[in-house]
């Protein structure tokens, strides 16, 4: 019958030296992690529904897809649509890919390949910086276009929602390239595969608050 | 027998993860394409057609790149169910917050506009 206290097998595939055995047979850092994501679901989607009850109640602009009146230079001007949707989405299309660059990472340190293991760590990490690299220009970009933080109501819950998931980005990206220099170092080996595991699950979620950010932000007009 | 045992299974190998990426670009271009239709920047023909369903087929096609990566590129489909029920509840939850929310701002507009 049961092992409950038994040699842990939350991640199939790789060993899990320094996970500690528990009743579930789940690593717990694993479960706590899972916690913090589910703990998170609830912050962004307070922060998206804030969003959308404040969708299209702006005053005046800039606005995300119309020409509006705004006030730009201390004069009341026409200021032409906010949004650049290519950028936007060459940044989400890169930002998936490093879902995939570290898949391969992680499939790399289970099975002892540390080149695999460096190379798509080194790309996930060059991806995460890509994407916090085109926020910071579409948020500077903003700025000389007039939309400041407390300019509407658009740019308000705008700026709130994706800034926050921004520096979750730039959180990720500090921790990878943490891990990145201890892969470089032999580091990670496939008994620690648990680390960039849990990494990589922090990793999924920020891309998947971009997944629904994406829509919901700049495609829904 | 692990009590556990049944939950787990091998992660996918590179040419599923492969596979999958290939299907969220394909999702993430489509999203791209409606946006676009939806604005008539494909033609004046499509607009008409895809204008009233934009954000409709804008939820579906995010709600699946949403599924995908949670089931094969965090192993949701793979791992033990407790995880999966530690993620999925709170998702329910928002949701609920969400459309709640939406419901009684709309509420209050329609009470205001009285």
């Amino acid at each position: 019958m049961s092992h409950a206290i038994s040699a842990p097998h939350g991640v199939a595939g790789g060993s899990q030296h320094d996970a500690h055995p528990t009743t579930t047979g789940i690593p717990s850092r694993k479960v706590a992690l899972w916690t913090l994501i589910g703990s998170e679901c609830l912050f962004f989607a307070s922060l998206i529904s804030t969003y959308l009850v404040y969708k299209g109640k702006s005053l005046v602009g800039p606005l995300p897809h119309t020409e509006s009146q705004c006030m730009l230079h201390g004069h009341l001007q026409t200021c032409e649509k906010i949004f650049e949707i290519p950028l936007v989405t060459t940044g989400t299309a890169v930002l998936l890919f490093s879902s995939f660059f570290i898949v391969l990472a992680l499939y790399g340190a289970q099975r002892g390949n540390r080149k695999m293991l460096v190379g798509w760590l080194g790309m996930t990490v060059l991806a995460g910086m890509f994407f916090v690299g085109m926020q910071v220009y579409e948020f500077q970009h903003f700025y000389h276009k007039g939309m400041g933080y407390g300019t509407n109501l658009f740019s308000s819950t705008f700026f709130t929602l994706t800034g926050f998931h921004g520096s979750h980005v730039t959180v990720g990206v500090i921790w990878l390239a943490t891990l990145l220099v201890l892969a470089i170092r032999g580091k990670i080996t496939p008994e620690r595969a648990l680390n960039l595991e849990i990494a990589a699950l922090y990793w999924h979620f920020v891309d998947v608050v971009w997944i629904v950010i994406f829509p919901t932000v700049y495609l829904m007009r | 027998m692990d009590a556990h045992a049944h939950d787990t299974h091998a992660h996918p190998t590179p040419g599923l993860y492969f596979k999958v990426a290939v299907v969220l670009f394909v999702l993430t271009a489509l999203e791209v394409l409606a946006f676009e239709a939806g604005r008539g920047g494909l033609g004046p023909g499509l607009r008409p057609v895809i204008e009233p369903i934009v954000v409709e087929l804008l939820v579906v096609l995010s709600a699946a790149k949403f599924v995908l990566v949670a089931m094969f590129y965090m192993h949701l489909k793979q791992d033990p169910r407790l995880l999966a029920n530690l993620f999925v509840m709170p998702l329910l939850i928002a949701a609920v917050v969400i459309a709640a929310l939406i419901v009684l701002f709309q509420y209050w507009r329609l009470v205001g506009a009285k």
